[in-house]
């Protein structure tokens, strides 16, 4: 009878669906592994959408780490360094949480206390390096320019040696380096375009930044320096690179410029397909929200944990169920890193 | 439960520790890439992506089973969830990508470069 009609009970166990504990596990801990289990899967839609979107445009992706470049307050070019670091950090906070865990089991009130705060703190960095990581892709790091076909162009210049000789890789090709649009454009604007201030604008209102740079202007930059070629979004499949462009079909595909592009957002970017900054924001963005939410739950249970209220219970299993969560959010970081930034 | 807790620590660190070495493999072959991984194919994609791949999911095992501790668990239990989200998640994964192919090769000669 009791399976389908409400039995009144004296409320202690209410969260405990009355201690039935089907597998030897909890009602809670059961839950939260069904949800990891629903949740593992939402994410896996988005992943697999990345790798269907990724498979259609084979030859055209923007090659990672030639995106993420940029280390904070360092200058210069670490494909790669930060988003490691990024990862290391929520893999200690995972090992500071199970960690919090055992001493749970032990009851050791202090260091379950002691090791939440180090999870917590971890969570905080890592969703403060995604921030920065996710600034520093808005800001741009080239500029670029989009043509009328919907190619984004980039620019790139043989790399020279200290005498200014172009250098060769191992196979006696000219060796690349990517240039931006600060480094070898120069000139006048041409375009009459300026971003109006509450000084001269009639009704100052927010609204579309002008780029730094017009099309014209960057035109006539490239035709006056020689040593400039244009980047396609083409990869060569065989050397798993860009494509150079030679001057002649450059000024061809920047002929057909349309407007220049200066960091990402959600229409356009300057590292390629519009859709590579849609599924970056969106997938970096679910798990930046699903750590951050993390790192609340967590804090409160840090709380609870200081306050006592798992010693009067007898047990630390709400540490548990939490630190189950947290490590699905590491989980899922190590599928994105590698889909993301790795393959 | 069921090991000492002495051991448990011990052992926690020890997967930190190896997974700590799988990331930095992964790290440091993601920006060598070295060209007979990289540039060969096998498989559908390069020897290198199926390596971090590879790598990816020994993490993911490590996770799951120490730090997560389903080894605690009981066996259903532990199946209920892990065959269900592999079954699941390698049947889109196969639907998708082979659909993602598809459109490359049917779209892809239709565009000029």
């Amino acid at each position: 009878m009791e399976a389908n009609i409400a039995v009144p009970s004296d409320g202690k166990n209410t969260w405990d669906g009355g201690g039935v504990r089907p597998f030897g596990a909890s009602y809670g801990k059961m839950m939260m592994w069904f949800f990891i289990l629903s949740d593992a899967l939402t994410f896996s839609g988005f992943l697999a959408a990345y790798g269907l979107t990724r498979f259609k445009f084979i030859d055209s992706w923007p090659i990672a780490d030639e995106v993420f470049t940029h280390i904070p307050f360092i200058h210069g070019e670490f494909p790669m360094y930060y988003v490691a670091f990024m990862t290391f950090v929520l893999i200690f906070s995972s090992v500071t949480m199970v960690l919090a865990v055992d001493a749970g089991h032990k009851m050791q009130k202090n260091k379950v206390a002691w090791y939440m705060f180090a999870t917590i703190i971890g969570g905080l960095i890592f969703v403060g390096s995604q921030a920065w990581e996710w600034n520093t892709f808005i800001k741009g790091s080239y500029g670029a320019v989009k043509t009328t076909d919907g190619k984004i162009l980039q620019f790139t210049s043989p790399k020279l040696d200290e005498n200014g000789n172009q250098i060769l890789n191992g196979e006696g090709q000219i060796v690349y380096k990517q240039i931006a649009l600060t480094d070898f454009v120069v000139g006048e604007r041409m375009d009459s375009k300026e971003s109006h201030t509450r000084k001269n604008g009639l009704w100052w209102m927010s609204g579309d930044e002008v780029t730094e740079y017009s099309v014209a202007q960057v035109m006539a930059s490239y035709q006056k320096n020689p040593a400039i070629q244009i980047r396609s979004e083409q990869i060569d499949m065989g050397k798993k690179q860009k494509v150079v462009l030679s001057r002649e079909k450059g000024a061809e595909e920047l002929a057909k410029g349309k407007l220049v592009v200066e960091g990402a957002n959600l229409e356009v970017n300057e590292y390629g397909n519009t859709i590579f900054a849609d599924f970056f924001f969106f997938i970096t963005g679910f798990h930046g929200f699903h750590v951050f939410s993390g790192i609340v739950i967590n804090i409160i249970i840090f709380f609870n944990v200081i306050l006592g209220t798992y010693e009067k219970r007898g047990h630390y299993e709400m540490v548990e169920k939490v630190g189950l969560y947290w490590h699905f959010v590491d989980l899922v970081w190590v599928f994105v890193f590698t889909f993301f930034y790795l393959v | 439960m069921a090991h000492a807790h002495e051991s448990h620590t011990k052992r926690i660190w020890n997967v930190f520790w190896i997974l700590s070495a799988i990331t930095i493999v992964e790290v440091a072959l993601g920006i060598f890439k070295p060209a007979v991984l990289h540039l060969t194919s096998f498989l559908g994609t390069s020897p290198l992506n199926w390596i971090f791949i590879i790598l990816t999911l020994a993490k993911a095992y490590g996770i799951t089973w120490a730090f997560m501790h389903m080894e605690d668990e009981k066996k259903w239990f532990r199946r209920s969830v892990v065959w269900t989200a592999i079954f699941l998640i390698s049947y889109l994964v196969t639907l998708l990508l082979i659909e993602g192919d598809y459109l490359h090769e049917t779209l892809g000669p239709l565009v000029k470069w």
